[in-house]
């Protein structure tokens, strides 16, 4: 498998599950009433500000065959996690959780309470609100999180590097191909990985930003939709 | 909670809804709600000035705010009751509420928006249940639109007929139909009152309108700072205000502070002196006594202007005064008298033509006893 296919294989893992995952999360943050939400927002934040090898380092320990995750994957698959593809798609998701949970909660919050309360009124629970309203007036907010966490697991380096090193159809991701193309005075094969990730980057931003300015949507979302 | 409140709500009546509720607010600016009334089905009026608490009323009745302590009972269902802790949740309190926003689903179309709190019946009965509501409120033909696609007047029936699809216990109306045009609003009115012919549930309008009050009053309840203030027929309620600012709000134009003078208790009338003025009128009789300072509130259009000292007039104060201003707005003309005090008396052009009046001609005015009201 080239380095291409595995960036997009695992960026699509990555994306699918944080979607899952991000959904109840940014609900909790966008509805809760508690006061100590900040200690799980900075934590959800986390990956923004710390170094990527930090991440690493530390997602390498826990799966090694001494670490926690690692002693439980073992117990569980007869194999370790460290320099696998499952390690990595693991440990992508941590790097790549903000970028999913942001936008989510974000346009969660953004919906008018007194439309939730019109649903509760209503008779629906907050399950049916959730599906009904809060989710189809978060779309745009849906697909940033989708584009911005795959975009941001396949052109990520230093986690991969750590977790994942460096094995052919493996754990070997552009970023990580370009580096070594780099090493090896390759700078032709580099370019042309390069100006691929360059072009695809960009080709998201579009995405992410035509969504938001709804671009596409309905014409009854964009005059005065509220 | 659990089983025995279903059973409790699910029960199909409708009933005179009974509530006593008392809101402190954390936040503490020393404001508490603390009303105790009953609503009879059919339209009852809420009526007072903004920040009155009218509408944290309706959030406690509909569940959306807990109240500190109290009772919210409707017919024989107990929705609320500090006392045993029973809070039911407004997903199954059986009410309505239409807020002032209207809160339309803005993605859904007008049939997906009034279907909405319908789903646990079958699919025919559904349909024929939205398209009688559709019809009623006169908004079938725009089904398929959305709720920006449509009018201030046709969003007001849309989330009127979302609501009572449900058929619910009570109606809770927070100022529904601000900024729609007199004609539009009783047009509406009517289809809500045809509605409810049939079904007899309370009905509780917010408004601050006075307008509204006339148009649509069977019963009032006047609201001021967090409490009832007074209640009854519109008549009694707003024609004898007891405060202050539900006198403004009812649009008394003149407010003016008196000294009571004397009492005539056999006459049920007593004299009071307006402000520090020479001025000395008759009033109704009321609980006071000689030297105590009172707030006296006559509307504008009870005044009646005479560019000659009238004689042989049953009503009993006379004041000479001059014309400080004329104004002319729409239909009525303002007038402001300087009689010592300043008086707003409300006259018609025609009258404004036929006198003469101008400003600095001399006037006097006339004030049935009757038109001076107490406040409190």
């Amino acid at each position: 498998m080239n380095s291409l296919s595995l960036s997009f294989e695992l960026a699509g893992c990555v994306a699918a599950i944080l979607l899952i995952i991000g959904m109840p999360v940014a609900y909790w943050l966008a509805f809760s009433n508690w006061r100590g939400k900040f200690l799980l927002e900075s934590v959800v934040a986390l990956p923004l500000v710390l170094p990527p090898t930090v991440l690493g380092f530390y997602a390498l320990l826990a799966m090694g065959p001494r670490g926690p995750l690692g002693k439980l994957w073992i117990a569980l698959s007869g194999h370790g996690l460290a320099f696998t593809f499952t390690g990595l798609v693991l440990a992508s998701a941590v790097y790549s959780f903000p970028f999913a949970v942001q936008p989510l909660m974000v346009s969660f919050e953004a919906v008018d309470r007194k439309l939730l309360d019109a649903s509760a009124l209503l008779g629906a629970g907050k399950w049916r609100t959730f599906q009904r309203i809060i989710l189809p007036l978060s779309l745009p907010g849906v697909v940033t999180a989708l584009v911005l966490s795959f975009a941001h697991t396949l052109g990520e380096f230093g986690v991969v590097l750590m977790v994942g090193g460096n094995l052919a159809g493996v754990t070997r991701t552009v970023s990580i191909d370009i580096y070594d193309h780099v090493q090896s005075l390759e700078y032709g094969e580099a370019n042309h990985l390069a100006l691929l990730l360059l072009a695809i980057a960009f080709a998201v931003l579009c995405l992410v930003y035509a969504v938001n300015r709804r671009v596409w949507a309905p014409a009854w979302t964009r005059w005065s939709a509220k | 909670m659990g089983a025995g409140v279903d059973a409790m709500v699910s029960k199909v009546s409708s009933g005179t809804l009974v509530a006593s509720i008392r809101k402190e607010r954390r936040d503490a600016d020393a404001f508490v709600l603390d009303v105790s009334f009953e609503a009879p089905p059919g339209i009852t009026i809420l009526f007072g000035p903004s920040g009155a608490g009218k509408s944290t009323l309706l959030d406690c009745l509909a569940g959306l705010v807990r109240p500190t302590t109290g009772k919210i009972v409707i017919g024989e269902n107990v929705l609320f009751n500090s006392m045993i802790h029973i809070d039911v949740p407004p997903q199954i309190r059986r009410m309505a509420y239409v807020f002032q926003s209207l809160a339309l689903f803005p993605h859904l179309t007008i049939e997906q928006n009034v279907a909405y709190g319908l789903r646990d019946i079958g699919q025919q009965d559904r349909r024929a249940r939205v398209e009688e509501i559709l019809e009623a409120f006169r908004i079938a033909r725009l089904r398929n639109q959305r709720p920006s696609q449509i009018s201030g007047g046709e969003k007001q029936r849309t989330a009127l007929a979302r609501s009572l699809v449900t058929r619910p216990q009570l109606l809770l109306l927070d100022e529904p139909l601000t900024g729609l045009d007199a004609e539009l609003k009783a047009s509406i009115v009517e289809d809500l009152r045809a509605w409810n012919a049939a079904k007899r549930i309370p009905i509780l309008y917010v408004t601050h309108s006075r307008e509204e009050v006339d148009a649509l009053g069977e019963r009032v309840i006047a609201i001021d700072n967090g409490r009832v203030v007074s209640h009854g027929a519109p008549m009694d309620v707003l024609d004898a205000p007891r405060r202050k600012r539900l006198a403004q709000a009812a649009g008394f134009e003149n407010l003016l502070s008196a000294t009571v003078l004397d009492l005539r208790e056999p006459d049920g009338v007593m004299r009071i002196r307006l402000g520090e003025s020479a001025c000395e009128i008759e009033a109704p009789l009321a609980h006071a006594s000689a030297g105590d300072l009172v707030q006296i509130a006559i509307r504008a259009g009870d005044i009646l202007l005479a560019s000659q000292r009238p004689r042989g007039l049953s009503a009993r104060n006379v004041l000479e005064g001059k014309i400080l201003s004329l104004e002319q707005r729409g239909t009525m003309c303002i007038a402001r008298v300087d009689c010592g005090v300043t008086f707003v008396a409300h006259v018609t052009p025609s009258a404004v033509r036929a006198l003469e009046l101008a400003s600095d001609k001399q006037v006097w005015l006339v004030l049935k006893t009757h038109s001076c009201h107490l406040v409190d």
